[in-house]
């Protein structure tokens, strides 16, 4: 139990503040609501949370690394069309569809990351300019239209329970957050990223090659998008250009109640886990209640408020 | 109320928290007088210019100012009265144009309209009064660190600054531009201005001072009625024990060459044609005036910028720098001149800092421990001596300190060419001298150090041999005796 206990701190250590947030929401809404402390209800809210939660991950590195990914929602979608697309135009077996979605996201990732490092673009205008184009490319192929009626095993995905709980889009978010973690705690690539998050010209007279790490972060944070347009399909069973609409300022937002600092050199993610879940949390909860999303918006915007001047306030005490 | 028409300060006290930074300090600034404030780091001498200066509240004791009460609510209420205080480091916006930058905040319009011809001829009219050639139409960001200075100066006086605090002014100047700054100091003395002058350039505070005043830990330790004192007397005073400026013996025979330069050319025409070569350890210092390219040189060395032609030998055998990474990989490192903005991740902590760089040095594989990070800093931290534990952040350590961090995050890698651009800037002359001595043990070691500094005396003290630049052309290598005079260099580095 101890070790647990010790386990726990390590992994959460400097977000004691949005865990505790955490704890605090889950309690209010399970005193509010008779059907949100359940297991059920916790294996739907981690269900809801995974798309976001995929492409929170990504973002983490972004941000850590000082820089901002406007375009995960237009590259998830990006990812979602070109799969069903050829699939169903080309007649390409749905696996390998799926592996070229998460192919093309990863590129749009790349041109995201070289147009940062290299034509040194702010990465708020080059992946803003990226949130428009892969949006649109998801259109074009399908002229705007749905795609359905895929192959059984993609809906098992999301549906068939494994264990007798866990389906395996749940499973494909646990481990490439476990694996995230490790790498950016672990690993001397992840341990970069603070420095070049904190400051790129020490990192790079440090001996760091920033350009090709900016490249490579800007590179998983679109591989990561296409992932999660593959398992929102799955959980859809039907491509949708317009999934994944404004689904960054979630993302972002996740991040940020997280504690990651927009100024980089801050965050991880167990922070950013905590915040995928007090988002997933609010929305489970306030739908539980009876609150309409409109209303779910105005509450998740007090909550970065809050966060963030938390955070702020805290530092000033030091 | 008095009748005393300058500035007194009377039994200021300020404390943060239970740390009193400020006891009972006392002086007097008379009209047209310039007052040293000097001290070591953390003395008070920021805390006190600021209480004057309106930003920070004192927590007892009094101050008048033309005979008048005087109790800033603000900076800007401070500039009303004519008391202007200007930093370190400028803070200029510099995307505008110098008139824009002297009116910043109080724009001259007319029916609601900026009105730019009136602005660029007042400001061209300050401008005049301090001798200076520039347009006041130009971009702050197209001028030279001296001319941005100035344009702070004029923006105090078109504010009909009396008193103005110079913080530091001539840490990021050269001597010529120095003694331009002298110059003005001494027209406006005669025009009724007065100055409290902060610096750590004691060498200068005869030249422009009439009063000295010298804080440690927060008490006015001793005030002078004029300047010719010796600086051993001030050093004492400000560190409360004697320090002298004296460098140490640093033997060196080797004859082993670690680190040559063969026709080197910079790639923005900063330096042309540079040759040397440096010995194991041999300490060798580059000369000369500010933008002659010895910061530039340096940096090309570490692979910071590129070069166009040229070549690099470490250990005899030619080595292809195009990116600090390939500099670091032959042992080539940097300490660099700015340490905050260059050299260290002030945000982060200490063994985050000197790990960064190193852990091709202390990892096998590529997986980090906390465990492993801590241990490799640890050994880091206590080899330089530096106060402070490894979780601290960087913004923590005092400047000798954060320089010390910054050196020992270099030696872990054991490093054959250790370069040092301005090693003591902004550093007091406590710390400057353990820096020295660090110096001395790296070179004993077998490290050959270049040593590049804007402080003449620095140079000559330390280098076996020195290489004299002006204006990027190589003048001459001399080896270091006895009879070098510092006019001798200074005549070289000029020509």
């Amino acid at each position: 139990m101890e070790n647990i206990i010790n386990f726990t701190k390590r992994v959460f250590r400097g977000t004691q503040g949005t865990f505790l947030g955490l704890i605090v929401l889950t309690i209010f809404f399970s005193l509010a609501s008779p059907y949100f402390f359940s297991a059920r209800n916790f294996i739907n809210i981690l269900d809801q949370v995974t798309v976001l939660g995929i492409m929170a991950l990504g973002m983490t590195a972004v941000i850590i690394i000082g820089g901002i990914d406007l375009s995960v929602g237009s590259i998830l979608a990006l990812s979602m069309m070109v799969t069903g697309w050829v699939w169903d135009a080309f007649g390409v077996p749905l696996h390998y569809a799926c592996l070229i979605g998460i192919f093309i996201g990863s590129i749009a990732g790349l041109i995201n990351g070289l147009l940062v490092s290299y034509l040194k673009l702010p990465a708020f205008i080059a992946t803003l300019a990226m949130l428009s184009a892969a949006r649109g490319l998801a259109n074009i192929f399908t002229d705007g239209k749905q795609i359905y009626g895929f192959p059984e095993w993609l809906t098992n995905l999301s549906v068939v329970r494994h264990f007798g709980f866990i389906p395996v889009t749940m499973l494909v978010f646990i481990f490439l957050t476990i694996l995230c973690w490790f790498l950016l705690k672990y690993r001397k690539e992840g341990r970069n990223l603070y420095a070049i998050g904190g400051n790129p010209e020490v990192a790079r007279l440090s001996g760091i090659n920033v350009k090709g790490t900016t490249v490579v972060v800007y590179t998983i944070s679109g591989f990561l998008s296409g992932i999660a347009g593959i398992l929102l399909t799955a959980r859809l069973n039907t491509c949708v250009p317009q999934a994944g609409f404004t689904y960054e300022l979630d993302v972002i937002a996740a991040v940020v109640i997280g504690g990651a600092s927009l100024n980089g050199g801050v965050g991880g993610i167990a922070g950013t886990i905590v915040g995928v879940f007090i988002i997933g949390v609010l929305r489970n909860g306030l739908n539980l209640l009876g609150f309409s999303p409109f209303v779910q918006g105005v509450v998740i915007g007090a909550v970065i408020v809050f966060a963030v001047a938390l955070d702020t306030f805290k530092k000033k005490e030091r | 109320m008095s009748d005393h028409l300058g500035l007194e300060v009377k039994k200021v006290s300020k404390s943060y928290g239970t740390a009193k930074v400020l006891n009972e300090v006392s002086f007097e600034v008379r009209p047209g007088e310039v007052v040293a404030l000097l001290g070591e780091n953390g003395a008070g001498k920021s805390t006190i210019s600021s209480i004057i200066a309106g930003s920070v509240n004192h927590d007892s004791g009094t101050m008048t100012w033309k005979g008048q009460d005087y109790n800033p609510s603000s900076p800007g209420n401070a500039i009303q009265k004519g008391i202007g205080l200007i930093h370190q480091e400028t803070r200029l916006l510099k995307e505008l144009s110098v008139a824009e930058n002297v009116f910043v905040g109080r724009m001259i319009t007319k029916n609601g309209i900026v009105d730019f011809n009136k602005m660029n001829s007042l400001a061209s009219e300050q401008l005049k009064r301090l001798g200076l050639e520039i347009s006041p139409k130009q971009l702050v960001k197209n001028l030279k660190m001296s001319a941005q200075q100035q344009i702070e100066i004029a923006k105090a006086l078109t504010l009909n600054s009396e008193l103005l605090i110079l913080d530091e002014p001539t840490s990021s100047l050269g001597e010529s531009e120095t003694n331009f700054l002298f110059d003005k100091i001494r027209q406006l003395k005669k025009e009724g201005v007065s100055f409290i002058y902060i610096s750590h350039r004691l060498e200068e505070i005869e030249q422009i001072a009439d009063k000295i005043i010298v804080l440690r830990d927060g008490n006015l330790v001793s005030s002078y009625d004029n300047a010719n004192i010796a600086i051993n007397k001030i050093v004492h005073d400000m560190v409360g024990r004697d320090v002298d400026r004296i460098f140490p013996t640093i033997e060196n025979e080797s004859t082993t060459e670690t680190l040559r330069v063969e026709n080197l050319n910079s790639i923005d025409g900063s330096f042309e044609n540079i040759n040397f070569s440096v010995n194991k350890g041999e300490i060798f210092g580059i000369a000369g005036l500010v933008g002659a390219g010895r910061t530039e040189l340096v940096r090309a060395i570490c692979g910071a910028d590129m070069i166009t032609s040229g070549k690099i030998f470490v250990d005899n055998n030619e080595i292809n720098i195009s990116s600090p990474q390939d500099a670091i990989k032959n042992g080539i490192v940097m300490v660099p001149e700015d340490r905050k903005s260059l050299g260290l991740l002030l945000e982060q902590s200490n063994s985050q800092n000197i790990s960064i760089a190193n852990f091709d040095v202390f990892l096998k594989s590529g997986w980090v421990s906390p465990e492993k990070i801590k241990n490799f800093s640890k050994k880091g931290i206590e080899l330089m001596g530096v106060k402070g534990s490894v979780d601290q952040n960087a913004n923590e350590l005092s400047g000798g300190n954060q320089q010390k961090l910054l050196i020992s995050k270099w030696i872990s890698r054991k490093p054959k060419v250790l370069i040092f651009d301005e090693p003591t800037r902004g550093i007091d002359v406590g710390a400057r001298h353990s820096i020295y001595q660090v110096m001395k043990q790296l070179s004993e070691s077998g490290i050959s150090i270049i040593v590049v500094s804007s402080d003449l005396e620095e140079v000559v003290g330390l280098s076996h041999r020195m290489l004299i630049l002006s204006r990027g052309v190589q003048k001459n290598i001399l080896t270091n005796s006895d009879n070098i005079s510092r006019v001798e260099i200074m005549k070289q580095a000029t020509n």
